[in-house]
């Protein structure tokens, strides 16, 4: 099998495996099969590039602890979804979308700039600290809001499927 | 630097800053190739070191967000995002 062969393959396992998992939790990807395919192989380019889903209509730091608020789906993803009935790429629309209700157009920036998350980085260091009589943490899957009290967050977000690193400690 | 070339007909300097994987850069760029106009474009994402930091503070006079496709038109004003009516009738114009 030649290159381009296996790309495409590859393209096709994860598209189906965005669309079930997204299915299962409530989202939905793009129904515009052509366009989402593009992102998929957009991540997957960005996955060997950068070893790290950054999203692919975003300029990538390529340093992951800089960019984890872009690794797909991004934070701004859910906000983007009620604001705007898609995200900022377009991989995931609203059930409107799905339904020929409504029309994924460009839609504005939502990240923040560089200089002000490097702000609000050392502002959410500060709040954290003094928080302490809660028997247990409670982590918050910064994709999609789930929230849960343990000793660490889960390895992998049981709604969204966001990784470990996508968690902060919310209290 | 890796500046693109694309000819066409002049309608102006048209500098299209772009990033690779991107969907809505493809859509501008198949727009200007459809409107069969002269432009140049950069991927920034594939730009490295200090020439990425150049590009992207070039970006950032345009729209200090550094999001993409940010289109600039003859030096003087620029198309931030895939807004096909916006960028047809600059064209026209310009």
């Amino acid at each position: 099998m030649d290159e381009m062969n296996i790309l495409q393959e590859k393209v096709d396992k994860l598209y189906k495996r965005l669309d079930e998992e997204a299915e299962s939790s409530g989202y939905h990807l793009n129904p515009d099969e052509e366009f989402t395919i593009e992102l998929v192989e957009g991540l997957l380019v960005n996955e060997k590039r950068y070893g790290y889903w950054a999203c692919p209509c975003r300029l990538a730091s390529t340093i992951k602890e800089k960019d984890l608020d872009i690794i797909c789906p991004c934070d701004y993803r859910d906000p983007d979804l009620s604001e705007y009935d898609t995200c900022y790429c377009g991989l995931y629309v609203s059930s409107a979308v799905v339904n020929g209700e409504k029309k994924v157009n460009k839609i504005p920036e939502r990240r923040p700039t560089k200089t002000e998350r490097e702000k609000l980085e050392k502002k959410s260091e500060n709040i954290t600290a003094g928080i302490t009589k809660l028997s247990k943490p409670v982590w918050r899957c910064k994709v999609c809001g789930y929230l849960c009290a343990r000793d660490a967050p889960p390895e992998v977000c049981p709604i969204c499927k966001a990784k470990k690193e996508r968690f902060e400690k919310f209290l | 630097m890796d500046v693109k070339h694309v000819e066409g007909k002049d309608k102006g300097k048209i500098m299209l800053y772009a990033i690779s994987t991107c969907v809505w850069c493809k859509k501008v760029k198949k727009l200007l190739g459809s409107l069969n106009v002269d432009y140049y474009y950069i991927d920034v994402d594939l730009l490295q070191g200090e020439e990425r930091v150049e590009v992207e503070e070039e970006v950032m006079k345009w729209n200090p967000l550094c999001s993409f496709p940010t289109l600039v038109m003859n030096d003087k004003e620029s198309v931030n995002g895939y807004d096909e009516e916006e960028i047809r009738s600059k064209i026209q114009n310009g």
